[in-house]
């Protein structure tokens, strides 16, 4: 048993369109956000599966909650119903929530995000928070390396492995260079990678339960940021315009009656790629 | 003349092609200086003579690669308090983001990620909504932090620095990151994935055998990738994954074999330039994507491509 302090464990996730629902849309080329089912965006699962496995590895009793020392916060910036995906969390085993949710919020890009999102996690007192690798709709996969640097916090991301030694965190990851082991005492940010855990599903007893745990929803007034460093009057960068690509000029489909190697060596010539 | 910088980019000791890229992209901009920040620093500042850089700048002081990307972050603020540049530029892979994150944070700039293309007015091109979509951005706010991807540009050649300088930095934030032990990649004799201009790649069709894909990667001279079904299945090593949480690439030629074209797959290399999938199942999602699709066995189908390739290199 490892012998690690009370925990104050903060886990970041974002609700996102159903990447399926776009792959629907594909053919007219554009994402309405408004008729798109949302979902938990799914690489923070395994975020939320980390922190409870953490958690459960470092109780007396084994499990997550009441008596195991430590406290799991999820926590989402985002519109109203972001918090169908904090229920989600809750419902797998996190202990309370805080949605952030401000009109001033729209269109904030990365650095507002993790502006707001370190504002709550220093407000809360945090000392590890746990993040996806990157949003499926952003999908910049910035966020928790600006956490770090905004809360002078142990980056310790893309983790593949993550466990408690003492009062060390240990992760393994698998980067560009090879496979490495880095650690870090607290406080610190982690996030992981897919291949890190399989996500539980909420069990009906934990379904149950998840509706009495308390979810709060917080503005920018409650945690102290401006608005008028939010939003998107606030943006850093701007978006000049958007044009959608024009399809993929329908392909070639044969089927292989034992000539189609030809035929595709034949294409690749008239292409110049042979 | 004003100055950009450009962060070089290195793996195992050895300068990576997307710094040549990163250079040419400068070369829009005004004159390069290329910043090191690397325990190599002398090693890899000796690989920069063929490349469009006018001056190295070394960052000294510190172990960049035991500690965090904030320790880039850092060092690369140090610098640009001191050149005032026009723009920084970054290669666009999870490091290289994480650097530009922390930066942005750092000098209070505006951030693109991604960018495929960035022009004279710092306008950058971004392909989104899995290539779908082209927008067009700019940074409105700060120093330009803009990361590009790779494949975008055809690097150029240059004639290398004429200036080079040593630049004490000192990192001591809060952040003390540590990494304590690296198993290197093991280098084959292809190309990088993120790197090479053609990349066969296999899926669950080729049930563990990559015999077929390699050997058609090698007649093309391109690398080889896989499916996360493949990578999970032990068929082939995790760095080799293409997709969504694997590599995303944008080679001249994608072959998928065996790949059934989910989503996560597609999101990593749907911006290719030609897409070719073989396929048993004429239904398989790869279909939709690809400018070239054979409905077939691809353990018939690539040995005769390759054949066929081979005869005309000849
Ligand atoms: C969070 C998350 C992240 C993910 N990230 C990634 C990622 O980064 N990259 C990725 O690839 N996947 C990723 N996936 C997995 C993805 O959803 C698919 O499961 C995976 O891409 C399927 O791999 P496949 O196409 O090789 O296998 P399958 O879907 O099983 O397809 C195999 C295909 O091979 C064909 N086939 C079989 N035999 C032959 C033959 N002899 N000749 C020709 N064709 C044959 C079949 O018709 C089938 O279409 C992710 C999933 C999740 C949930
Ligand atoms: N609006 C948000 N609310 C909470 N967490 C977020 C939000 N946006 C991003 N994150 C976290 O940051 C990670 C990386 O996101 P991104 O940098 O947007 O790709 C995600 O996987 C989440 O863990």
């Amino acid at each position: 048993m490892s012998n690690i302090s009370a925990m104050k464990i903060a886990v970041c996730i974002k609700q996102v369109p159903d990447s399926w629902a776009e792959k629907k849309m594909g053919s007219d080329q554009r994402l309405d956000r408004e008729s798109v089912d949302a979902v938990l965006n799914d690489l923070d699962e395994y975020a939320i599966e980390s922190a409870i496995a953490l958690v459960e590895a470092n109780s007396p009793t084994g499990e997550a909650g009441e008596g195991s020392g430590h406290t799991i916060t999820v926590i989402s910036m985002g519109p109203e119903r972001a918090s169908e995906a904090l229920r989600k969390a809750l419902s797998m085993g996190a202990d309370d929530a805080i949605l952030i949710s401000d009109a001033a919020l729209a269109g904030s890009d990365a650095l507002a995000t993790s502006k707001v999102l370190a504002a709550v996690i220093s407000q809360g007192g945090f000392d590890l928070v746990f993040c996806g690798t990157e949003s499926t709709d952003a999908r910049m996969s910035v966020v928790p390396a600006m956490l770090a640097e905004r809360l002078g916090f142990a980056q310790l991301t893309f983790a593949g492995k993550v466990e408690a030694v003492g009062s060390t965190m240990k992760i393994s990851r698998q980067t560009e260079f090879g496979v490495e082991e880095m650690s870090a005492d607290l406080p610190a940010v982690i996030s992981v990678v897919e291949k890190i855990n399989e996500p539980r599903y909420p069990s009906f007893k934990g379904i149950m339960a998840s509706k009495k745990k308390p979810l709060v929803t917080q503005n920018l007034a409650d945690i102290g940021v401006v608005a008028t460093e939010v939003g998107s009057s606030a943006a850093w960068s701007s978006v000049k315009d958007s044009l959608p690509r024009p399809p993929r000029g329908a392909g070639v489909k044969i089927v292989d009656d034992g000539n189609a190697a030809a035929q595709l060596v034949a294409f690749l010539a008239e292409r110049k790629l042979v | 003349m004003s100055s950009v910088i450009i962060l070089v980019d290195s793996v195992g000791g050895k300068v990576s092609k997307a710094t040549a890229e990163l250079a040419t992209f400068g070369k829009r901009l005004g004159d390069v200086t290329a910043v090191i920040c690397s325990s190599d620093g002398a090693s890899l500042a000796s690989q920069l003579n063929a490349l469009a850089i006018d001056k190295t700048i070394t960052c000294t002081g510190v172990d960049f690669e035991k500690l965090s990307t904030g320790a880039v972050a850092s060092a690369l603020s140090d610098v640009v308090a001191k050149e005032k540049p026009v723009a920084i530029l970054i290669a666009s892979h999870a490091r290289g983001k994480e650097i530009a994150g922390r930066l942005a944070v750092r000098i209070e700039s505006g951030l693109i990620t991604d960018a495929i293309d960035l022009d004279a007015d710092l306008i950058a091109t971004q392909s989104v909504f899995g290539g779908s979509t082209t927008v067009h951005s700019t940074v409105t706010h700060g120093t330009p932090i803009i990361t590009l991807r790779g494949n975008s540009i055809e690097a150029i050649a240059g004639t290398g620095p004429t200036a080079h300088e040593d630049f004490a930095v000192t990192y001591g934030g809060a952040d003390r990151a540590l990494v304590n032990s690296l198993a290197p990649a093991i280098k084959g004799g292809r190309p990088e994935l993120t790197e090479a201009s053609i990349i066969v790649s296999g899926g669950k069709g080729t049930d563990g055998n990559f015999a077929p894909v390699e050997a058609l990667a090698d007649a093309l001279g391109g690398a080889v990738g896989a499916s996360r079904a493949a990578t999970d299945a032990g068929w082939y090593p995790h760095s080799f994954q293409v997709g969504q949480t694997g590599k995303t690439v944008s080679p001249q030629l994608y072959i998928a074999a065996g790949i059934s074209g989910a989503i996560q797959h597609r999101a990593g290399m749907q911006t290719s330039k030609t897409i070719v999938a073989i396929n048993k199942d004429p239904e398989a999602p790869i279909f939709d994507v690809a400018d070239f699709g054979i409905v077939g066995d691809l353990f018939t189908v690539l040995p005769q491509v390759r054949d066929g390739v081979i005869a005309k290199k000849s």
